[in-house]
């Protein structure tokens, strides 16, 4: 079956290839990073860690916005099956992302930053990107239609979209003096608008997740049900209000904190949830097992219990000081963007690129053990984070005399077990990334779900 | 009476969501956060160049930033000045030599000077109460 007739360039596949090529980046760079953590000073004068960090932590960035971006559009493609509306804007929208976020790369090299969390490029930069977002709330809307009667998946794109544009503006009022020139209020605008936007690309990609989901079981009972409508409002409301506990120890007002407490508490309901549903997701994932991306949602899911059990402790004041400013975060951070949001990234892409003109799976054994090495080595990179972490707490609260250089050396045997790790995530994902990104060289895999399910693509076999 | 359609009940909540946000962040842009005082111009400088330097890639502030090298809020009181002038002269094994200029020194050590004023960022400084809130000295 053809299944896009009318265009030379798929750009909905060209997002996604794009975003592979700087998750990419963002594991040479971490690599990289990290050696410094192993080896004090290396590339102190060169390329050093004010330099690795922002190549690294922004291109991961960019992989999950351009990622969500790739999977929202491909399904007004592939789901909708006919031709996008404004296709030329589609690929504006392509042009303005990848040329921004690259340029940004290229001025770290040069040392030029703005010195801001994750977007660490200079100012001037966000012009074209929130120019892109706006060109892409167009396209959405315009593929969209009405609201009405659509599942939730819709909705949570829909709003992941909105909000990532006005937490994006809002990370910018620090360019205001009034805003600037006040410490605790900058950093308290600061930590809002990231708290809100991690919580907008989130919806973003659950929800992208939910559509593969219904499109796996073959059901779309559960992307319309109250229960679900009632979880995504409950994360918008999180989404909202939940971004005090970024800045506990922050001097800001106490009512700040106490709002972020009491509505990161309302997570364990998704907690307890989990759990609750714990018997009967075993049975779906014996069930699906065998499908490639849903393996992936499926190790997304365990990961997502992990963090949220991290987070709901971190949410936790009196806990959460012995954890602020420690690796326990970057163990929480780099858990969530890796176990959460790259693997139902992951998950989608091989929906969209790992599927051949005629609706088969192509043959990759590369990915599927690429699977399992990244899960294992990611086990092994949370824990030694979270390990390093307490150690450096243990040091923050009990040995003030001890000097930071000498407690940092202390925790090297967890760094070099962080850096081993790290580097086991590296050829896990190299071994999805290139048969993702060479697709079109693979052959079809002889026995998979779908190809059982003869002539019928996969979302024929579920939609229609 | 005819039952409330669904998608009424569902822009409803949203709407009501978003007022509620909105009237929240605008509140918070206008509100100056407790304690506070907004830095003198050469400690705003030295924010500028704190920033422009990306220190705070390895540096936190309030345990906010990169985790390579030490949280530097109230440096200033923990560390004479003559030594944070120093370390800003030559970096140290780990940071780099930025080549500051004295000029660039002197608004980076007014920038300490002004953020060890804002609070402390010590976390054995703060009491835990029992419904896990904390406060701060
Ligand atoms: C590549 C990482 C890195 C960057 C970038 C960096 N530093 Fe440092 N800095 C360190 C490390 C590591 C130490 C701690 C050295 C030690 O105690 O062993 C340090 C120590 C310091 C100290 C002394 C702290 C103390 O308590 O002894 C000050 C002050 C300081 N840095 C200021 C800055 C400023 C200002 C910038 C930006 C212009 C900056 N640093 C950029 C890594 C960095
Ligand atoms: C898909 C892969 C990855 C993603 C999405 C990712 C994402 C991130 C993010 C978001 C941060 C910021 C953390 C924070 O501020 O708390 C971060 C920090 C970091 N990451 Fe990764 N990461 C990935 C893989 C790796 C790998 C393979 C390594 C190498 C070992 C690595 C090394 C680091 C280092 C050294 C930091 C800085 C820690 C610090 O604050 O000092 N990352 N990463």
């Amino acid at each position: 079956m053809e299944q896009y007739p009318n265009h030379k360039i798929n750009y909905s596949v060209a997002f996604i290839k794009m975003a592979l090529l700087f998750l990419l980046s963002a594991l040479s760079f971490g690599l990289l990073a990290a050696l410094q953590y192993i080896i004090p000073g290396f590339g102190r004068d060169t390329f050093s860690f004010e330099k690795l960090r922002p190549l690294h932590v922004s291109s991961a960035v960019f992989w999950i916005i351009l990622g969500a971006m790739g999977s929202v559009i491909s399904f007004f493609r592939q789901h909708k099956r006919r031709k996008l509306k404004n296709q030329f804007w589609i690929k504006v929208q392509f042009y303005i992302f990848t040329l921004s976020f690259g340029g940004a790369l290229v001025s770290y090299c040069f040392g030029i930053f703005s010195g801001r969390e994750y977007w660490e490029f200079h100012p001037l930069l966000a012009i074209p990107i929130a120019i892109g977002w706006i060109v892409f709330i167009v396209n959405f809307l315009s593929n969209l239609g009405t609201l009405k009667n659509q599942p939730v998946y819709i909705w949570m794109w829909f709003t992941g979209i909105l909000f990532f544009l006005f937490t994006y503006v809002e990370s910018n009022l620090w360019l205001i003096p009034a805003i600037n020139d006040n410490l605790v209020k900058d950093m308290t605008i600061q930590w809002k608008s990231y708290g809100s936007m991690v919580g907008s690309w989130n919806l973003l990609i659950y929800g992208s997740s939910i559509f593969l989901m219904d499109a796996i079981s073959g059901s779309k009972k559960y992307s319309y049900s109250n229960l679900v409508f009632a979880l995504y409002f409950l994360s918008l409301f999180n989404l909202m209000f939940n971004w005090g506990h970024h800045i506990y120890t922050l001097p800001t007002s106490l009512y700040i904190k106490d709002i972020g407490y009491l509505v990161s508490m309302t997570e364990l309901f998704l907690f307890g949830r989990i759990i609750y549903l714990w018997r009967s997701s075993v049975t779906t994932a014996q069930k699906y097992f065998h499908i490639r991306p849903y393996r992936f949602l499926l190790a997304a899911d365990v990961w997502v219990f992990l963090t949220l059990g991290l987070a709901v402790c971190m949410s936790i004041p009196a806990l959460n000081i012995y954890m602020h400013g420690t690796h326990v975060i970057v163990a929480h951070t780099m858990g969530a963007t890796i176990g959460i949001n790259s693997f139902l990234l992951i998950a989608f892409a091989c929906y969209i690129l790992g599927k051949k003109k005629n609706g088969n799976f192509f043959k990759s054994k590369w990915i599927d053990i690429g699977f399992w090495v990244i899960n294992i080595s990611l086990v092994f990179f949370w824990i030694s984070l979270i390990v390093a972490g307490f150690i450096k707490s243990h040091w923050m609260f009990h040995q003030p005399d001890v000097p930071f250089g000498v407690m940092m050396m202390s925790l090297k045997p967890w760094f070099i077990s962080f850096y081993i790790s790290g580097c086991g995530l590296f050829i896990g994902f190299c071994m999805i990334i290139f048969p993702l990104l060479f697709n079109h060289l693979l052959r079809d895999e002889n026995n998979s779900f779908f190809k059982r399910k003869e002539n019928h693509n996969l979302k024929e076999m579920v939609l229609d | 009476m005819a039952p409330i359609e669904p998608f009424k009940i569902k822009v409803f909540t949203f709407v009501i969501l978003c007022a509620v946000f909105l009237s929240y962040t605008f509140w918070l842009y206008s509100e100056v956060p407790a304690k506070s005082k907004p830095a003198n111009t050469l400690a705003e400088k030295g924010k500028m160049i704190w920033q422009q330097k990306n220190c705070s890639a390895c540096h936190q502030l309030y345990g906010l930033g990169g985790h390579l090298g030490p949280d530097l809020t109230n440096v200033y009181s923990r560390r004479p000045e003559i030594y944070i002038r120093a370390i800003l002269q030559a970096g140290t094994p780990v940071m780099p030599d930025f080549h500051l200029s004295s000029k660039e020194k002197d608004a980076l050590v007014a920038f300490f000077k002004y953020t060890n004023t804002t609070g402390t960022a010590d976390p054995k400084s703060f009491t835990q109460h029992l419904d896990g809130t904390i406060s701060q000295p």
